[in-house]
């Protein structure tokens, strides 16, 4: 199972890497949110896929599946959300600045 | 702190007050401030002669960086006092010739003073310390202050150019020279010249000796202007000529002459360093006669002159150099001849050529011109410089009674000597040095013709000078007239300097020459006989006469003509080819567009990355037991995939959009599958605000279009994005293949309830065992929260709604 969802994490990035190599702002934004989707479920298959019950101590079960990872990737949504919409917002202003979104007439003056 | 470290940087102390003085004062020359310090150093530093002429030594020390060994240490041998005398005297004569060459009303007496005596306490630091790193220290700022000093006029192009070119070529230099200080310190572990003198089977035996006296000598050779290092000098004539005087005749540019002296004991007697000295010193003498004959500016000439004459004493150095081969015995005086010559020209040299720049600015004062083509009949308008210049050109041809004959004989007989020896290949090229000086001293006897008749004889004319031309005021001419009585003083009575300076710097340069209780035969005479060296010179002086009164044949040739060194085409070209290629490779990757930028990035993570991979053979696929594979879980693997890439094959901004929020639905469906319900709550109720986020941040923006424009596909994107995606997949088997210790899953099972009372771990974790984790990401929710609120909220532009 881990490997397959480790290709699916590969799917994820390169198909994020692919939108933010590109020229339009909002792809750009498209593809750091599934770059972050596929960093969170690589975090999640890192600590090992079900290897028990959910990380509920109501359960009594056996074994549990790690709860660290878990953790961590809340965190990371949480911030991963805030920077998006920071980002979104950056775009729209940016359009509303420079009348474009596109990445290649943003690069400023050419200097000698 | 001794009152010897205090008389080395006493002139910056002075310096300080400089500004203070010229503000408040302005009534009094500030060079007359200036003026006693160098007198009363010069006077201290005499009262050590019959210390050091007893074969004393004086050193104090005071520690400065003592953990690396970083120690100011002043210590004063024949060698360094003689250094310390020039600069002294020389510095108390150029100030007082200052005094009357600088009007204090239309000059910055005050940056001018300041300078200079950075520059003194500079080169006192250089000639006096005993460690390295503090001599570095010292050489640098000599090399700075001599910039500030070139640019003094800084309004005009030329001392701009030439202070950076002089700044380039000796921080060049002093910078190689350090890399030398540091391998001698690896060699020997100390940073003191004594120290290191004294345990030379270190240094000699060690492989980095070359290295070391290459990196060392190149320091030494930008700084004393030898071939090709020498561009800088000329340049710097654009200087005021009391610094021209003060800095690259008498003292700057002997600071390498200087530091291989000091370096002798260390480098000496092997072969390397005796032929580098000797033949880029024959090269330089040869090089700058003949191309002062080409000047038509009377400070150019003196500038190439010095340049040869730098060579001069160099190459003497370096054929002296050998008798350290010998070591100890009786016959070596014969080769530490040289040596002696070097020393007692090095004396000759800053009087005379003091004298002559001092001559040389007056010539420019009084009648605004320097140029050898205007000038002429100057004989009975300006006597008294014209006596000074005859004796300071007089001397530098090497004609008697003055002292510059008397170091001219010695040098023929140091080359003499030297191509005698049977060591080194000099056998077969020996006879080459000789000829060259003798050529060499042809050329010298020429430009000083040049330079005399051409300023004093033939007619007056007085539409050439924009000025009534006169003689100078007496306190301009007072310290030439000191420099030109000590040029017949030295010339005259030569064994005054004997034992009193020359004998203890010998001593300095050759220790291990010398037997105990033995003394070097210093012993100057006019008149030795009718012997080789003589009619050497009676040659020198008939060609040179010759070749003077054929100045019309050859005046015409191209040769004369062009006066630039065409080694500054070198230095300039490597200079704007150095600009231009940096520029362009710069501006080769330097684009300006994010997307190639991000291409690096990724490129290089995923080429450094998996070659680390592969050559630490990494990737692995077995070891750990990975969890089964079941129908619905793998079908949703497919559904994420499909979302994923209808994202990337969108045509319309909607389909991109949702094609996210399957993604991020997926996503929380697998947090579902994978037991982790808070996640899976988290994810769906975020996402699902995300979605609307972006779909109410496009519906409020009409202007963006609501298509995507037509993507060109490109194909280095799909390389590199596949790259980072089969990269991130092989990382995450292999790592996943190779665990090498449990996790501390158990910990947070064992002690969620027991030690923070909560069934849940995941939030146990999140606001107890990690909570700081989670206070800084509420902080970082609450910074984006500002941030999109200022961002929306503020205008600092008009017309924005």
């Amino acid at each position: 199972m881990e490997i397959l969802i480790s290709i699916v994490v590969g799917l994820l990035f390169t198909v994020g890497t692919y939108l933010i190599l590109s020229r339009n702002i909002t792809r750009i934004i498209i593809g750091t949110g599934i770059l972050s989707h596929g960093v969170h479920l690589l975090l999640l298959t890192m600590g090992g896929l079900k290897k028990g019950a959910a990380p509920l101590l109501g359960q009594e079960a056996a074994s549990y599946t790690d709860p660290l990872p878990q953790a961590l990737i809340l965190t990371a949504i949480v911030i991963s959300f805030g920077v998006t919409s920071f980002f979104l917002v950056l775009a729209y202003r940016t359009y509303k600045a420079h009348g474009t979104d596109d990445m290649e007439k943003l690069r400023g003056i050419d200097h000698d | 702190m001794t009152a010897l470290h205090w008389a080395t940087i006493s002139p910056l102390l002075l310096a300080i007050l400089i500004p203070f003085l010229y503000k408040y004062l302005r009534k009094i020359h500030t060079g007359w401030f200036v003026l006693a310090l160098p007198l009363i150093l010069f006077i201290y530093f005499i009262r050590f002669l019959p210390s050091t002429s007893a074969g004393n030594v004086i050193e104090h020390t005071v520690p400065w960086v003592p953990s690396l060994g970083i120690h100011f240490t002043v210590f004063i041998d024949g060698l360094s006092l003689l250094f310390a005398l020039l600069i002294t005297g020389i510095g108390a004569l150029v100030v007082l010739y200052s005094i009357y060459y600088l009007s204090k009303k239309t000059e910055r007496l005050n940056n001018f003073y300041v300078y200079l005596l950075m520059f003194m306490a500079a080169m006192l630091g250089v000639v006096l310390s005993d460690n390295l790193i503090v001599l570095y220290t010292f050489w640098e700022l000599t090399s700075l202050a001599s910039s500030l000093l070139i640019s003094y006029w800084y309004h005009r192009k030329k001392s701009i150019y030439g202070a950076q070119k002089s700044m380039m070529v000796t921080v060049f230099g002093g910078f190689a020279m350090l890399g030398g200080f540091t391998l001698l310190y690896v060699m020997t572990g100390t940073f003191s010249i004594r120290e290191i003198i004294g345990s030379l089977d270190l240094v000699t035996t060690n492989s980095l000796f070359l290295p070391a006296m290459l990196l060392i000598l190149l320091g030494a050779f930008t700084k004393s202007a030898q071939f090709p290092f020498h561009i800088w000098l000329p340049d710097a004539m654009e200087a005021p000529t009391p610094v021209s005087a003060y800095l690259h005749s008498a003292t700057m540019v002997k600071a390498g002459i200087y530091l291989v002296a000091r370096f002798t004991p260390v480098f000496g007697g092997s072969q390397e360093w005796f032929w580098l000295l000797s033949g880029f010193g024959i090269v330089t003498l040869l090089w700058g006669s003949l191309s002062a004959i080409r000047q038509k500016d009377l400070k150019s000439i003196l500038a190439f002159s010095t340049i040869s004459q730098l060579g001069l004493i160099m190459c003497l150095l370096g054929l002296g150099s050998a008798s350290l081969y010998y070591g100890y015995g009786t016959d070596t005086t014969m080769y530490t001849t040289a040596t002696l010559a070097a020393i007692f020209h090095l004396i000759n040299h800053a009087t005379f050529k003091g004298s002559l720049f001092m001559t040389a600015g007056i010539i420019d004062h009084e009648t605004g011109t320097r140029d050898i083509r205007k000038l002429g009949g100057l004989m009975t308008i300006m006597p008294v410089t014209f006596t000074i210049s005859l004796i300071g050109t007089a001397s530098m041809a090497g004609l008697p009674p003055f002292n510059g004959f008397l170091s001219k004989e010695m040098f023929f007989t140091g080359v003499l000597n030297a191509s005698q020896l049977e060591i080194f290949n000099m056998q077969t090229v020996g006879m080459l040095f000789p000829v060259l000086a003798w050529v060499a001293s042809i050329f010298t006897f020429l430009y000083c013709m040049i330079l005399f008749f051409k300023t004093f004889t033939g007619k007056f004319k007085k539409e050439n000078y924009d000025k009534p031309v006169h003689e100078a005021p007496l306190g301009m001419l007072i310290s030439p007239i000191v420099l030109g009585s000590l040029v017949v003083i030295f010339g005259l009575f030569p064994n005054l300097l004997a034992y009193t300076l020359i004998e203890p710097a010998m001593n300095a340069i050759l220790p291990t020459v010398l037997g105990p209780g033995e003394q070097f035969y210093v012993h100057i005479y006019h008149w030795h006989g009718f012997n080789t060296e003589l009619f050497m010179t009676i040659g020198v002086v008939v060609l040179g006469t010759l070749l003077f009164l054929l100045m019309r044949k050859w005046a015409k040739l191209s040769i004369y003509l062009h006066e630039r060194d065409p080694l500054n085409r070198v230095y300039d070209g490597t200079l704007i080819l150095l600009s231009s290629s940096s520029h362009r490779v710069t501006s080769s990757f330097m684009k300006g567009s994010i997307r190639q930028y991000l291409i690096y990035i990724f490129s290089f993570m995923v080429l450094f990355l998996g070659y680390m991979l592969f050559k630490l053979n990494a990737v692995t696929l077995s070891g750990v037991e990975s969890a089964p594979i079941v129908f619905h879980e793998a079908a949703l693997a497919v559904v994420m995939c499909i979302s994923a890439v209808t994202v990337v094959l969108a045509r319309t901004r909607l389909t991109a959009i949702i094609g996210l929020g399957a993604v991020g639905y997926s996503l929380a469906l697998f947090f579902v599958l994978f037991r982790a319900p808070d996640l899976a709550l988290t994810q769906m109720v975020i996402e699902t605000v995300s979605t609307v986020l972006f779909l109410l941040c496009f519906y409020h923006l009409p202007m963006f279009k609501a298509k995507f424009e037509k993507i060109p596909f490109r194909f280095t994107n799909l390389i590199v994005s596949l790259g980072v995606g089969i990269l991130v997949t092989v990382l995450a088997i292999s790592s996943h293949h190779s665990k090498s210790f449990e996790s501390l899953a158990s910990f947070f099972v064992n002690s969620s309830y027991d030690e923070a009372g909560g069934k849940n771990m995941v939030n146990v974790i999140l606001v107890d065992f990690r909570g700081f984790d989670t206070l800084f990401e509420i902080l970082v929710l609450a910074i984006a929260a500002i941030g999109i609120y200022s961002m929306v909220k503020l205008r600092l532009e008009k017309g924005e709604s």
